[in-house]
């Protein structure tokens, strides 16, 4: 099992809003394919898919904050 | 290393979102290094990804008179408008030749403005917490940018032409209250949005960053 992990974005992000994903779970997924969309004030950053395999637990769902560090979802 | 550089003229929004979107597949790709693209956009009010609709103050028969549309879109930020008289930027950057920081970027992309801007004899900066360019307390450039495999794309706009802030009444710019300003009220003038364009393109050109790795002009520029 992969977590799916919130990168450092930049100096002085240290958090974002969720704001979609692109597989629900139970999906299949791609290594590189767009997994989940972030949002801060200014900017949209899509997280791809770090391995290929199926998306477990979606942790943190659209709307929810996810800081720098914290596990978005889990591939199986 | 090259950028290619486009100016699409005065365009529909929703066809200049196909064409960043097939530029951007470009720079993704590796095909180009990066991209430019400069345009004008017919009236349209977009909203970011995490704005909200009740920023729209107009009603939709109001805005259906206009002939003015709304679409979402996935760069970040809230409501705003494009309108003929300001000169919308999507830089199309490949992350791979810059500082991976999303933050910088938008720094950055402020720093480019201000210096064209002073090119004016307009004196705009920037302002804490608030990302984009400022002339005291009216905005003269937004910034909504999304970044998607390390690669930019949606961007800036400045509000060049005095007489296209009218329809900025129509929606709460950045889902605040704030006064926009145009650039030919800033520096007393009228000023043609190609002037701006090169100034733009030279700025582009000359901004460094904390290193030469790092920053814009390392991407250089292709004539």
């Amino acid at each position: 099992m992969i977590k799916v992990v919130l990168p450092p974005l930049g100096e002085g992000i240290e958090k974002a809003t969720v704001s979609y994903w692109f597989s629900k779970e139970k999906d299949k997924v791609n290594e590189k394919d767009d997994l989940v969309e972030l949002a801060t004030d200014k900017a949209t950053f899509n997280l791809p898919c770090p391995v290929s395999g199926t998306l477990g637990k979606i942790l943190l769902h659209e709307g929810d904050t996810a800081h720098v560090g914290d596990t978005l979802a889990e591939i199986e | 290393m090259d950028y290619e550089i486009y100016d699409l003229g005065l365009i529909d929004f929703e066809k200049a979102w196909q064409f960043q979107k097939d530029i951007f597949l470009k720079v993704k790709a590796g095909i180009y290094p990066s991209a430019l693209i400069f345009c004008r956009h017919y009236p349209v009010i977009t909203l970011g990804r995490l704005a909200r609709r009740d920023n729209i103050l107009a009603t939709g028969d109001e805005l259906k008179i206009r002939g003015i549309k709304v679409l979402e879109i996935e760069r970040g930020g809230e409501v705003t408008y494009h309108g003929p008289g300001q000169l919308t930027v999507y830089p199309i950057f490949n992350f791979r030749y810059l500082k991976k920081d999303i933050c910088w970027f938008l720094r950055q992309l402020e720093r480019v403005i201000i210096l064209s801007l002073a090119d004016f004899g307009a004196k705009a900066g920037q302002r804490c917490g608030l990302t984009g360019v400022w002339v005291e307390e009216s905005k003269i450039a937004s910034i909504g940018i999304a970044v998607k495999s390390w690669v930019s794309f949606h961007g800036l706009s400045i509000n060049i032409k005095e007489g296209d802030l009218d329809n900025f009444r129509l929606i709460r710019p950045c889902g605040m209250d704030i006064k926009m300003v145009s650039l030919e009220n800033a520096a007393g003038r009228t000023i043609q949005i190609d002037e701006v364009k090169d100034a733009l393109l030279d700025k582009f050109k000359q901004i460094g960053g904390l290193d030469d790795k790092s920053s814009f002009a390392s991407l250089g520029r292709r004539n």
